[in-house]
This record gives C-alpha cells, sequence and structure tokens, in this order.
C-alpha cells in the first residue's frame, strides 16, 4: 500500500471504482461540504475536491477536503499548477498529509482566462507531470524536489488527469505514458460521451500496456438538460459529445431521469472496455443524483474495508 | 525585435498634462522597424499634440529628435540638448528606451507613448507575434524549435493539456496550441521519441524569477 487509501484498497482488490466530484462553495461556508457529504457517503469510494476549477476562486480544495474526511467520506484533493510554486505546493501537500488527505490529483489547471479573475498572473512553475514526479519523489525517496530530505514523508495515491477527446489524439497515450512514468498511480479522464473515441484511445493504452501500470478511471458527467449537454460540446475545450446524445436528450419528455438513464448506459458500456478499472462521476452542481446514479448502474454496495463508513438507504440521501 | 504599441491618445494626453514643452523621442530600433516609434511615428505623433494643442488655444511647444538606437548610451547623450528644453520627454522607445532616457538624465521627466509588448517577429505586414519569452536558459532543440515556454498558454514543458483541440489553444480559438505544432514539427522530422523524456522543473532563476538580469561580456569589455 502506497497511501491506504479506500480508494487505493478498493482499486488494488481489483474491484471496480467509483470515484464522485464536489466543487467546494464559493463563499466561506464549509457546512455546505458536510451537507454534499451526504450524497456521497457510502454511495462511492472517494470524492474528489477541486482545486478552484475554471479558475473561480472557492473554499481551498485542501480545507474542504478535510471537512470531507471529518463528514466520514474519503477526499481525492486535486491540487492545480496554475496558482502556486514549488515552493507553496510542496507545502500544501505536506499539510494535506498531515490532516489525513491520502488521494491527491495533480493537474494543471483551467486558465484564468475563463474564471472571475481573468486579470490575474498565472504561475505554471511546474506542469501536471512535474508535479506528479514531485509528489512520487516526497512519497518513495523521502525528498524535495530541490534534493533535500525530510523526516516523515506523506503518504500519497497519486492521481493524474487525462483527456482522450483533446489533441494531438496520438500524442495523448504518450503523454499518459509520461504521467504513469512520472508516478501516476491512478488515471482520472475527462467526461466520456463519446464511445467510439474512448475506445479507440483504450486500445491504444492497452497496447502500450499502460492499463497495467496504473488504474485508469472514466469520466461519466450526468446531465440534465439538453442545455447543459450543448453547452459542454460548444464551450468546453477538449470535450467530444456526440449529435445523437444531444438530439436523445432534447426529445426526452423528463430530461433529469434521461440523464440519468445515459449516464448508467454510458457507465455499462464502459464497464465493458478492458483495462477500466472503475468510473469518476462528475455531478457537476448535481450530487443529489449520486445515490439513484450508483444505484442504478448496478454499483452498489461499494466495497467495505476496516473504517469504511456504511451507506445510507438510498432514498435518505437523495433527501440530505 | 522588441515588439511595441502606441498608448491611446487619451492616455498619452493624460501622461504630458500640463507641460509647456514636450520631446517627443523616437528610436531607430526595433520600433522603427515595426513602425511604432520610428522618426515618421514620432512626426505623426508631434502633429496630433500640436493639433490637440492648437484646437485647446494652449501654447505648447512640440520638439522632436529620434535617435539610432534608445538603449545606447552614446545615442541616448545626443537628446541632451532638447531634454534641457522640455518638461516632458515623451519617448516612442521601448521600456527599455525610457528608462535608458531617465536613467541619462536625472532631472528629466520621463514618459512612454508605447505599451512595450513582447520579444516577437513579423508575420505578414502589419502583424507581429510573440516568439520568445526571456527566459534565460533556451530549451528550443527540445522542442524543435518552437517555444511552449511563451506560446504555450501554460508554458507547460511535457506536452499538452486537455484543452488542446483542432489545433488551438482553449484560451483563444486565434493561438495555435504551441504542443500541437511541436508535435506535428517533431513528427515530420522523425524526432517524436524526444518528447517522451519528462522534462524536469524549469531553473526560474535564469529568467526574470532570479531578479533583474545582467549579461557582463570580458571579451568586449574596454
Amino acid at each position: 500500500m502506497k497511501a491506504g487509501s479506500n480508494l487505493e484498497k478498493v482499486l488494488t482488490s481489483g474491484q471496480f471504482a467509483v470515484c464522485g466530484e464536489m466543487g467546494p462553495p464559493q463563499s466561506a461556508d464549509g457546512k455546505v461540504i458536510k451537507k454534499k457529504a451526504e450524497y456521497f457517503r457510502g454511495f462511492v469510494d472517494a470524492v474528489n475536491l477541486t482545486d478552484n476549477q475554471t479558475a473561480i476562486v472557492r473554499l481551498s480544495s485542501i480545507a474542504s477536503a478535510h471537512l470531507l474526511l471529518e463528514a466520514g467520506v474519503e477526499p481525492v484533493m486535486q491540487m492545480t499548477c496554475r496558482d502556486r510554486n514549488r515552493i507553496a505546493i510542496q507545502s500544501d501537500i505536506l499539510g494535506a498529509s498531515a490532516l489525513g488527505i491520502k488521494n491527491i490529483l495533480a493537474i494543471s489547471g483551467d486558465h484564468q482566462k475563463f474564471g472571475n479573475h481573468p486579470q490575474a498572473k498565472n504561475v505554471y512553475d511546474l506542469d501536471s507531470i512535474q508535479l506528479v514526479q514531485i509528489l512520487k519523489n516526497m512519497r518513495d525517496l523521502k525528498k524535495f524536489q530541490n534534493g533535500e530530505e525530510m523526516k516523515v514523508e506523506p503518504r500519497l495515491f497519486i492521481g493524474a488527469a487525462a483527456n482522450p477527446f483533446a489533441d494531438p489524439f496520438e500524442f495523448r497515450v504518450l503523454r499518459l505514458a509520461k504521467k504513469i512514468k512520472a508516478g501516476a498511480d491512478f488515471i482520472q479522464t475527462q467526461g466520456v460521451f463519446d464511445i467510439p473515441r474512448f475506445k479507440r484511445w483504450m486500445e491504444m493504452v492497452r497496447d502500450m500496456g499502460l492499463h497495467e501500470q496504473a488504474y485508469i478511471l472514466a469520466g461519466i458527467i450526468p446531465v440534465r438538460s439538453v442545455k447543459a449537454l450543448e453547452y459542454m460540446k460548444s464551450e468546453v475545450a477538449g470535450m467530444s459529445v456526440p449529435d445523437e446524445l444531444i438530439e436523445r436528450m432534447r426529445k426526452a419528455a423528463k430530461p433529469q431521469e434521461e440523464g440519468v438513464k445515459i449516464a448508467v448506459e454510458l457507465i455499462q458500456q464502459i464497464r465493458e472496455i478492458e483495462g477500466v478499472r472503475g468510473v469518476h462521476i462528475m455531478p457537476v452542481m448535481w450530487e443529489q443524483v449520486i445515490p439513484q446514479l450508483v444505484e442504478q448502474a448496478g454499483l452498489l454496495p461499494r466495497p467495505r474495508f476496516e473504517e469504511t463508513p456504511e451507506a445510507a438507504p438510498v432514498q435518505e440521501a437523495a433527501k440530505a | 525585435m522588441i515588439v511595441a504599441e502606441r498608448k491611446p491618445m487619451e492616455e498619452i494626453l493624460r501622461l504630458v498634462d500640463g507641460a509647456k514643452s514636450i520631446l517627443v523621442a523616437g528610436c531607430g530600433g526595433c520600433v522603427t522597424v515595426h513602425m511604432a516609434g520610428g522618426e515618421k511615428e514620432v512626426e505623426v505623433l508631434a502633429s496630433l499634440l500640436r493639433m490637440h494643442y492648437k484646437m485647446q488655444d494652449k501654447p505648447v511647444e512640440i520638439l522632436t529628435q529620434t535617435v539610432t538606437r534608445q538603449c545606447e548610451p552614446e545615442y541616448v547623450r545626443e537628446l541632451a540638448e532638447n531634454v534641457a528644453k522640455a518638461d516632458v520627454v515623451l519617448s516612442m522607445g521601448c521600456g527599455v528606451g525610457v528608462q535608458f532616457i531617465a536613467e541619462h538624465f536625472p532631472q528629466a521627466w520621463v514618459v512612454p507613448a508605447l505599451n512595450t509588448k513582447f520579444a516577437g517577429a513579423t508575420l505578414e505586414a502589419g502583424v507581429w507575434a510573440e516568439r520568445c519569452g526571456l527566459c534565460g536558459e533556451c530549451i528550443l532543440y527540445k522542442t524543435g524549435g518552437i517555444c511552449p515556454v511563451i506560446r504555450c498558454s501554460k508554458s507547460l514543458l511535457n506536452g499538452p493539456c486537455g484543452g488542446s483541440q483542432n489545433g488551438k489553444c482553449e484560451v483563444n480559438p486565434d493561438i495555435d496550441c504551441a504542443w500541437q505544432l511541436i508535435f506535428d514539427r517533431m513528427k515530420n522530422l522523425g524526432k517524436l521519441e524526444l518528447l517522451l523524456e519528462i522534462e524536469p522543473p524549469k531553473d526560474w532563476s535564469k529568467a526574470r524569477d532570479g531578479g533583474p538580469r545582467k549579461v557582463i561580456r570580458e571579451d568586449v569589455r574596454l
């Protein structure tokens, strides 16, 4: 065990993993995290806390991860390279580890242009691959980026992102190989809507044997309206949304139910693909869908290890 | 070259407001080449200022002088006579020129007429683009002659982020994804394997992050 996190236990025990994702509030209201935790406790193995996603200022991922941990849900703390240099990043990693956070997802971060402070200066002292390597060296060699040693190393299960739908397509798998070489233990992908392209990508992943070197979790984004789907197709860089799906959502009498159905079907199709070890569900501002979604997708009950909190009945969590 | 662009007229007027005599100082270097602050642009700006003050019925004297380069002492010193006559020196050089005039004339009030943009090249008539991030330690031999430090919006050194689509950057569809360009070029050159190496964190102390820089060449010192 590298970190002994619940997510690591699920994956290393060979079971199909389920991650969730939560966006912290744009205020100091930590209760939001605890309230939203109810939608996830017992329904997923770990929950990502985004780090000022789309460059909008939010409650920090480190504090949110700690609040979630207190609420009995395992966090995956996201850490971008946009806002911190190597000094701040390593400091926050030590702090996160001291607070009991075991899963870290290292990403480049959305450009500040998309956020609510587009006049900010970005940092990018490091890129995501360099960050992964630093995390691995902190954990395995007890060394800071400068080569100095530390007494107590952070025990981390290191995650990284991959986008099978961005370009240059051919380079995507090579870049994934670099991330894994740098030290990524698990990979979470961009939201999958385009199954054929995802299958082509996974084929390239398998050809390089990467599915045996890191745990690959496919991204799932449940959507509750055709508008949300259209927005993702047109406005989110690096997304591929087939027109048939948009048509299907447009025609749906009950778009929310249809959205769940589509997500369930996507999960089922993804489970069939060799080398996929789990799903990462990103219910953008629709966290309450989690219990019914994972139930309908046949992903319950979640594996339990010592200290894993028990799931509330689906009905009750949906009301929370 | 250093590429600059003239500030809006309203801003320039604010910067020189109250002066009785203004020296519009041009530079014969980069800003002449890309038509932002050479002799011709100096005369254009001087005419605009003269017209403005004439319409306002204000007696403001406008002097003009363009030197070979505002970034070299012997040429900057040529401005001495006119600088002494002016309340404000409006430099049409890049930020280096503005500072160099100020350095050489401690009593002069020197203001910039240009916004200095970047180190770049001419793409076509009237279009200039950034090409060098002045990071102090060139890595172009690793990336096929295309700089990710300045041409990738996130300065990523190990490949494209997830926002690269159809060859364009997520920040703006007018920006080419530097890593798409690098990938295509390296593939064509049969050197893709160079991109598979993990590029370690960059030593930014060689860049501006190490503080203002200086180059000293003993072989050319007097």
